[in-house]
């Protein structure tokens, strides 16, 4: 009961702080309890020097560039999914069947397994194939191909055939009102497959360098879109091309007494918590973006954790067999001695995707602030 | 086609007489209208291509398909004030195919489909206050608020799926549970021409072929898979052909008497023989979910063409007020009535208690262990679950 009790306290708290931040209308109207607004707040990034001249780009923008330049740097190279030819549902694919012809970029019937297998198809025969499926909660149709085909293909053949060239693209995670079947982080399923890279961009200038780099790997390739950020995310990203590498973390944000691990969105809700544990708390958060899941970069969370001895793993996805429990496990096998405190966890519920709790079911900073108390009173 | 409707003088009498405002109006109790030439495929015999319909029929199709017209229009303007939360899409323009096929079968028989279900949701006996409900989350909605525009359902009516193609299957499997139990009841497994596509449906057709199951499959062939037309998907646009050995027959799914007609036909054919699958050739005005503005692909003129020319609803009315079986004024008032029905279904929907927060951990497992908690977002949270 007492658990109970906390938790609607919790929730009801968090209601009233989404209210706050809603607009002033739907206040006003207390039968709507909007929850389009955002749980968190975009920080736009600076590129890098090297790579060049750069434009303000939007998420989806960044994707249509780095879709761009892979078609026109590599003839082999192909494009496809439902509705793809026409720009797409999320307009990541704008303007390239009318740069690189309909037999480049083309439109597939409604068929998810069929799109993964003709992937792998094209893939095997050494043509780059970059495919598309729509939402990642409908990716599971074509489950079987990835996990059956996709990642086992080099193996089995002694490496005589491979479908490294294939990356495909899916729009993923909670959008503020997606439900069921709009919000599924799906990237914990993946990871059980070796063979298959799973990769999650957090903003425009990763999302085009990371697919690019994914496009490009000889393995086959999954590329996690967090939509949240299609249109929301906007920064100046490098026109030309560029790749970050893969299996690489990044340290978004160095500190000394917490290391927050996230991917995707969750990255910029605990840059919102660094921010508040700093001010609030006066201990400081260094923020690590995973980036890619599988293989993914122990060196670098290993670094970081013996440097500050307390750990939060946060993602969406729900917390039983997420991605943070692989962390969690490396980390205390790793990091054992030099753990000051037990390694925490927030994510999402331990049930599916709700329709009308999103509010209640998401890692916010608050719940994630609430860990970061517990890790330093240890 | 229009399609053309007569007055069977034999059958009609003056049966019933009734004054409305001050015209006394007298009217035919029974009218015969012809159906546009059904397409068969492996079939020697169609359904009647001249079908006979009593006045309250008239009145009773009318009525549901323009209550789910404006239970559609209703859910898109909610989902635009952001009242609605999920996706949401509308089946505005296909009403003819749920008000046919329901009136051919009895609520004992099996209804399964996917995501644009509200439409079927109300034939199948759900209030219109209950499918808006659900839209807008509340505990009055028909899946208690859980499922939103996607899932909806109610006995017999087994949803409601999110997954392109995936009720397909399960169709047939509630069409061998009819059979198993030697009940004379079919299931009606419904998909759209973009699912047509999809490869569990032809394992689905294999399947009930096989076991001769009482599964009358309906490909909704609205002109589009999301954004893409058919031609553009389809290796095969004759969807009712794409059974291969399931026989198959195709009819104009804007007209209510023709859908009906193919049902009644369909049922007695699937009860005896194994499946069959119906093609009911539609539109769908809006876009695909409201996300979609369903312009970039078709044109808005396209649209309106169909609106005036092959409207499910305006069709209907110039049979039935033609007839002679309804009057203008009849039609009025039936529109009136929806439409004070929709709106008061919408204020509920708007001001119902919400859902209570015990649910977002309810019915994740039947009869969880007894000392069963789900975790929450860390491990300080465990909560109950039933």
């Amino acid at each position: 009961m007492a658990t109970k009790l906390r938790t609607l306290r919790k929730a009801s708290s968090q209601l009233a702080f989404l209210l706050q931040r809603c607009s002033r209308s739907s206040i006003l109207n207390q039968t709507i309890v909007s929850t389009r607004c955002m749980h968190f707040v975009y920080v736009p990034e600076t590129p890098p020097r090297e790579f060049g001249e750069t434009t303000r780009m939007n998420f989806f923008q960044s994707i249509t560039s780095a879709l761009d330049i892979a078609l026109a740097k590599d003839s082999s190279a192909v494009l496809f999914g439902e509705d793809v030819a026409f720009g797409g549902v999320f307009r990541c694919s704008v303007g390239l069947k009318e740069k690189y012809g309909a037999d480049r970029v083309f439109n597939s019937p409604l068929s998810e397994q069929g799109i993964v297998a003709f992937g792998i198809g094209v893939a095997l025969t050494g043509a780059t194939a970059i495919a598309e499926i729509q939402f990642a909660d409908y990716i599971f149709p074509g489950f079987d191909q990835l996990r059956n085909e996709a990642a086992m293909y080099r193996y089995r053949s002694g490496n005589e055939f491979d479908c490294g060239r294939l990356t495909i693209r899916a729009p993923c995670s909670a959008v503020g009102h997606g439900s069921l079947y709009h919000s599924q982080s799906v990237e914990a399923f993946f990871a059980h497959c070796p063979g298959l890279k799973v990769v999650m961009p957090r903003g425009p200038i990763q999302a085009k360098g990371l697919l690019l780099s994914c496009i490009r790997d000889n393995n086959p390739c999954i590329f996690l879109e967090p939509k949240i950020l299609y249109r929301s995310a906007v920064e100046e990203v490098p026109t030309g091309d560029y790749m970050l590498p893969l299996s690489k973390a990044e340290i978004v944000l160095e500190g000394t007494d917490v290391t927050l691990i996230g991917w995707g969105t969750q990255v910029h809700v605990l840059r919102e918590l660094a921010g508040l544990a700093q001010q609030k708390l006066n201990v400081s958060c260094e923020v690590l973006d995973l980036c890619t899941i599988l293989p993914w970069d122990r060196e670098t969370v290993i670094k970081s954790v013996i440097k500050t001895g307390r750990v939060l793993i946060s993602h969406e996805a729900p917390i039983t067999m997420g991605f943070g429990a692989e962390l969690a496990a490396t980390i205390q096998k790793e990091c054992f001695l030099n753990l000051e405190a037990p390694i925490e966890r927030v994510c999402g519920y331990d049930t599916p995707f709700p329709h009308v709790f999103e509010v209640f079911y998401m890692p916010d900073k608050w719940r994630c602030l609430e860990a970061v108390k517990r890790l330093i009173s240890y | 086609m229009l399609a053309v409707t007569r007055l069977s003088l034999i059958q009609n009498s003056l049966h019933k007489c009734g004054i409305l405002g001050t015209v006394q109006v007298c009217h035919l109790s029974e009218a015969t209208h012809n159906v546009t030439p059904y397409k068969l495929h492996r079939l020697d015999q169609g359904p009647n291509t001249t079908v006979t319909y009593t006045r309250e029929d008239a009145l009773k199709y009318y009525k549901q398909m323009r209550m789910i017209r404006v239970m559609e229009t209703t859910a898109g303007n909610l989902y635009k004030s952001k009242i609605i939360r999920g996706f949401c899409h509308l089946y505005s323009g296909q009403e003819a195919i749920a008000v046919g096929m329901e009136a051919a079968i009895t609520p004992e028989d099996s209804v399964i489909t996917a995501y644009r279900a509200h439409g079927w949701t109300y034939v199948r006996g759900v209030s219109v206050h209950a499918v808006l409900a659900e839209l807008t989350g509340r505990k009055t909605g028909c899946a208690n608020g859980k499922g939103g525009s996607m899932h909806m359902y109610t006995k017999n009516f087994y949803g409601g799926n999110g997954i392109v193609g995936a009720q397909v299957p399960l169709g047939a499997g509630i069409a061998f549970a009819h059979k198993y139990r030697q009940e004379d009841n079919i299931c009606i497994s419904l998909y759209g021409d973009g699912a047509a596509n999809q490869g569990q449906l032809f394992e689905a057709f294999n399947i009930a072929k096989l076991w001769n199951l009482p599964c009358i499959f309906v490909c909704e062939n609205n002109g589009f898979g999301m954004g893409t037309s058919a031609a553009r998907a389809s290796a095969c646009t004759d969807y009712y052909t794409r059974g291969d050995y399931v026989p198959g027959l195709w009819v104009d799914g804007m007209d209510v008497l023709g859908v009906k007609e193919a049902t009644r036909f369909a049922k007695d054919y699937v009860l005896k023989n194994g499946p069959i699958l119906i093609e009911a050739f539609t539109y769908r005005y809006h876009g695909h979910s409201m996300s979609d503005p369903g312009t970039s692909y078709r044109t808005r003129e396209e649209v309106q063409e169909v609106r005036q020319t092959r409207d499910p609803i305006g069709k209907f009315k110039d049979v039935i007020v033609n007839s002679g079986l309804v009057t203008n004024a009849e039609i009025k008032k039936i529109e009136d009535d929806v439409k004070k029905e929709v709106g008061d279904a919408a204020e509920l929907a708007k001001t119902d208690p919400e859902l209570p927060l015990e649910e977002l951990y309810s019915h994740i497992y039947m009869n969880p262990p007894q000392d069963m908690k789900v975790r929450g977002c860390d491990d300080t949270v465990f909560a109950s679950t039933k």
